[in-house]
Order: C-alpha cells, then sequence, then structure tokens
C-alpha cells in the first residue's frame, strides 16, 4: 500500500507542476461554468413561459434545480470525454519515452502495485475536477433545495464513468511512448464508445440492443435520474477492470519485448 | 552473489544474448567489456529483472529474479544506460521518491538521502530542478539514486558516460572504494576503466561471452600468443612459406614487401612457445638476412581487438 501511495504522491505531483494540470483545470472550470450560466438562463426561462401559459390557474409543480442539475451534469458527462484523454496520455507513455521505466520495473514494486499507483493518481486527479463541480451546485442550495439523492447518485455515477475511461486511458498509454498518440488514440475509443448507440439506432433487434447497452453514456444518464442500478455498477466497474487488466498485462508484454 | 547460468535472451527469434553463464562473488567488481551491441546491456536488464531471459536462470542473493522478483530487486541498484530521471522534479524529491518505492523506512529517509548525496558529490543539489542539470551532474543523480537503499548489488550501465575527466576519475575512485562493500557489475567499453577498477573482466562480443579473467590473466594468455614482426631480405613469399613451417606459428602475414626485402609479421600460438630463436634460424639457414626482429605483448586493447573481431563459429550474428 505504501508503494502504491507512493507513486500515487509522485504523480499528483507530476501532474501540478506541469501545465498539463491547471490547463485541463482552466478549461474544464470555464466551460462547465459557461454552461451552468446557460442552463440556468434558459431553464428560468422555460419556467416563465410556463408560468405565463397557465393563465392565472395552479401552475405544474416544476422541480427547477432538480431540472437544472440533471442538465449540467449530462453536460459534464460530454465535456470529460475531452478531459479525460489528457489525464491519462502521459501516464506510462512519458515513463517509456524518459526511460523512467526502467526504474519503476527494477524497484521492488509489484506491476499490480504500479499500475494501482498509475490509476489512483488519474482518479485522484478527476475527482478534483468533479470537486470543482460542487461550487455552481452548492449555489443551486442557496436559492432553491435541490432533492440531495439524485445529486448524490449523479456524483456517483459520473465517478465510476471517469474511472471507467481512465482505465481504458491507462491501457492506451501503454501502448505508445508518445502521450500524444496515446492522446488522440484514447479520444477515438471513448467517442466510439459514446456514439455506440447512435451507430445502434439503425440496426434492429437484438443489434441494437447490445450496442446501446455498450454505450457509456446511457448508464449515466440513470444515475443523474436518481436510479442507482446494480447493472450500471456493474457495467462501469467491469469496464474499469477490463482497463485495468489489459494495463497490467501489457506491462508484463514490454517485458518480453524489451 | 550473483548467478548467471545458460542466459539466452532472443528479440523476435534473433538472439542478442546467447548462453552466457557467469557468476559474481561477494564483494567482486566485474567489468562487462565489449563494443556496442554486444548484449552487456541486455545482459544487465537481465540480472535487475527488467527484462526475462528466455532460458536460462538469473540468482541475486540466491533469489531468482523471475521467480521471486521483489527479494531479488531489494538487494539491487540499478544504474541504466540513460538515468531514469523525472525532469520535473526536484534532485530531493526525485531521491525521496526513490527512497520510499525501494523501501527505506520514512524515519532514515533524511539521513539516507544525505548518504547518497554525499557519496554521488551532489549534496549541494538537493533543491535543483533535474531538467536544469548538466548531463554531468545528472549522470551522478542517477548514481546517487542506485545507491539508495545501500543495496548489496549494483549494476551499472556505462557508469562514466557523459562525465568529464575529472568525474570520470572521482566516479572509478568511488568504484574502487566500494570493493569488498558491493558486489558491483558494470559495462563499459573504455579499457583503462577496466583495468582500474575490476577485479574480473568478462569480455562479451555478438552476444556471447569470449573471455573471462582478471586484466592481468587475461593479458598473461594472450601474451602467452606473442607478435613478433620480423624484417628479412627475402622474397616475401618464400620467408613467409618457410616461417609458417616452423612449429608454433599459427600465421604468417606480410606486412610489407618491396625491392627483396619483406616485413612480415609472425602470430605464435601454443602454451609458452618460445619461437623467436627458431624463426631467426629459419631465416638464416636459408641465407637471407634477418635485419630486425621484435616481438610485441599485446596490451588489453589489442585483447579485446583480437577477441571481439574474431568471426564467431556458424557465423551467426546478434544485436
Amino acid at each position: 500500500m505504501r508503494n502504491v501511495l507512493t507513486i500515487v504522491g509522485r504523480e499528483l505531483r507530476s501532474y501540478f507542476v506541469s501545465p498539463v494540470a491547471y490547463v485541463v483545470l482552466g478549461v474544464f472550470v470555464l466551460l462547465s461554468g459557461v454552461f451552468f450560466q446557460a442552463i440556468l438562463v434558459q431553464t428560468l426561462q422555460m419556467v416563465q413561459t410556463i408560468q405565463a401559459q397557465s393563465f392565472g390557474g395552479t401552475p405544474q409543480p416544476i422541480d427547477v434545480p432538480g431540472e437544472i442539475s440533471r442538465q449540467y451534469f449530462g453536460t459534464l458527462g460530454v465535456i470529460l470525454l475531452f478531459m479525460l484523454p489528457m489525464i491519462t496520455m502521459g501516464l506510462f507513455a512519458e515513463e517509456r519515452k524518459r526511460g523512467t521505466i526502467e526504474l519503476l520495473l527494477t524497484a521492488p514494486v509489484t506491476d499490480l502495485q504500479l499500475v494501482a499507483g498509475k490509476f489512483g493518481a488519474a482518479v485522484a486527479f478527476y475527482a478534483v475536477l468533479l470537486g470543482v463541480t460542487t461550487a455552481p451546485i452548492s449555489i443551486l442550495f442557496l436559492y432553491a433545495d435541490p432533492v440531495l439523492g439524485p445529486l448524490a447518485t449523479a456524483y456517483l455515477g459520473l465517478l465510476l464513468y471517469g474511472a471507467s475511461l481512465l482505465a481504458l486511458g491507462l491501457f492506451v498509454s501503454t501502448l505508445t511512448d508518445n502521450q500524444i498518440v496515446a492522446g488522440v488514440m484514447t479520444f477515438g475509443l471513448i467517442l466510439w464508445l459514446w456514439i455506440v448507440d447512435v451507430l445502434g439506432g439503425a440496426a434492429a433487434g437484438t443489434t441494437r440492443a447490445v450496442l446501446t447497452h455498450l454505450s457509456i453514456l446511457t448508464p449515466l444518464g440513470d444515475f443523474m435520474n436518481g436510479v442507482l442500478a446494480v447493472s450500471n455498477l456493474i457495467f462501469y466497474m467491469s469496464l474499469a477492470t477490463l482497463g485495468l487488466f489489459l494495463t497490467y498485462r501489457s506491462i508484463d508484454a514490454w517485458r518480453w519485448k524489451g | 552473489m550473483i548467478q548467471v547460468e545458460n542466459l539466452t535472451k532472443k528479440f523476435n527469434g534473433t538472439p542478442a544474448v546467447s548462453d552466457v553463464s557467469f557468476s559474481v562473488e561477494d564483494g567482486e567488481v566485474l567489468g562487462f567489456l565489449g563494443p556496442n551491441g554486444a548484449g552487456k546491456t541486455t545482459t544487465m536488464r537481465a540480472i535487475t529483472g527488467f527484462l526475462p531471459a528466455t532460458s536460462g536462470r538469473v540468482t541475486v542473493g540466491g533469489f531468482d529474479v523471475f521467480a521471486s522478483p521483489i527479494e531479488a530487486r531489494r538487494r539491487i541498484g540499478y544504474l541504466p544506460e540513460h538515468p531514469p530521471l523525472y525532469p520535473e522534479m526536484t534532485v530531493d524529491g526525485y531521491l525521496r521518491f526513490v527512497a520510499r518505492i525501494k523501501g527505506v523506512p520514512s524515519s532514515d529517509l533524511r539521513f539516507e538521502l544525505d548518504r547518497v548525496m554525499d557519496t554521488a558529490r551532489i549534496d549541494d543539489m538537493g533543491g535543483r530542478i533535474i531538467s536544469r542539470l548538466s548531463r554531468g551532474y545528472r549522470q551522478r543523480v542517477g548514481l546517487a539514486q542506485a545507491l539508495v537503499g545501500d543495496p548489496p548489488v549494483l549494476i551499472l550501465d556505462e557508469p562514466t558516460v557523459g562525465l568529464d575527466p575529472k568525474q570520470i576519475h572521482e566516479v572509478r575512485e568511488l568504484i574502487r572504494s566500494w570493493k569488498g562493500r558491493h558486489t558491483v557489475v558494470l559495462s563499459t567499453h573504455i579499457l583503462p576503466e577496466v583495468e582500474q577498477t575490476c577485479h574480473r573482466v568478462a569480455i562479451i562480443a555478438r552476444g556471447r561471452i569470449v573471455a573471462v579473467g582478471t586484466p592481468a590473466h587475461l593479458v598473461e594468455r594472450l601474451e602467452r600468443s606473442a607478435r613478433i614482426v620480423m624484417d628479412v631480405a627475402a622474397p616475401a613469399g618464400e620467408a613467409a612459406a618457410a616461417l609458417g613451417g616452423v612449429p608454433g606459428v599459427a600465421d604468417v602475414r606480410v606486412l610489407d614487401a618491396s625491392d627483396g626485402r619483406a616485413r612480415l609479421e609472425v602470430e605464435a600460438a601454443g602454451v609458452g612457445a618460445d619461437v623467436e630463436p627458431e624463426l631467426a634460424r629459419a631465416i638464416v639457414e636459408r641465407g637471407w638476412g634477418l635485419f630486425g626482429m621484435q616481438s610485441s605483448t599485446m596490451s588489453l586493447e589489442d585483447i579485446f581487438l583480437e577477441l571481439t573481431t574474431d568471426e564467431p563459429p556458424g557465423g551467426e550474428a546478434g544485436s
């Protein structure tokens, strides 16, 4: 465990002395802020329109903070597609390029501890990104009374969604010693997993069902609606496990290839 | 301390190292000598467990580096060919990280850092960022990294590359001072380095060990097959044939021939064969003139060239 924490610590420090962390954080904060503002304005206009149309009768009750947070989280899911590859792209690619992989693979550290440390660092940095998003959400608490349940499941969903994609990105990072290549490949993979259900729209029957279930955004929608389904938990966890397993195998394969 | 048995490592079917066996005793300094691409780095990587062997076995301190890698790695300090440094870190931060993953207890961390930085002569560099260090200092940080945790075995791949002459001298002195305390395997293609620092030399070429011995032993072994250069007044071809017929002569080469005079190089093989009187007689008996005769014993550099330029049996080439 100490080894894992040591690797997590080094990796996090390394994120924050390089510009990558600040660029990712900055762009993420800016984009999510702009979208939050837009969603806020839109939703309020919508509420006013509905109230105006009710002609003095009892307006239909609308869960305004719920509506805002749902849309906000949905947007976050999309922005993160672009941000997540940048968190993982360098994790192994840079080690190979600098030759520091030789230090890590000859230190008394198991490959499993190494993978866990790298993954832990990526998830920790991702948690910082998610942490930033609690700022706009907390504004909702000032002016309204949001329901806590769906917020909690939404964050859990985002965390699992991100972690599974980070695990896949970690694997892609082991495939090359160029972090840009790793980043673009990860982005391609994530994008494919995202639009696979759109591709499924053209298909029919079982194919369509399978493709829809493969999409990484489908379960996230359930989490954001406050639905906590075991199948969704298993979906993200198995995706993460697959990514980590492939990473582990890939490191073993390097040793043999040299 | 280190046992290498029948080590073979192939990359895509091409052997980089073939059937290499040797052992290094406790406290011994073994030098790996060979041209680039001879298999030095591959052999060292196999010892550290970075590359698993295709076949054969490597044990360090009694632990198989493949079967019990963690136990073996705890005993090894490794300086790869390119020092494995994180450029964005400070020297202090980097060494602290290395100490942690090598399992140095937190309470001893500062003491250990001071010790290795002092040994590698970087004690005033702690706060410097690695990317801003000169090549020589980076190499020293790499060396400090290998020393962290005071491992009994040190594997140093070309430890003096990139250093200036003064620093090279310092590093060699340092390695010399470890005799008896650390078991060291170092690779180099610089001959004086081996003569100055090593108890034993293993000469490696095309993935095979072609000779092992003390530097003195290797010289002695080759001295017995001395080279003799002769200036004679005789037709070159006939003189060469005559000298080739002398017992104990392995090879005769014509270096120069003009105006009835020839300069010939005779290579005498065999154990302690003093062939010079016989060579002289062979010339004089035929009524030729003998102008000069000079025998030379080989320096380690000649041995090196000699051993590594020979074609291996079967003519297979490794990388």
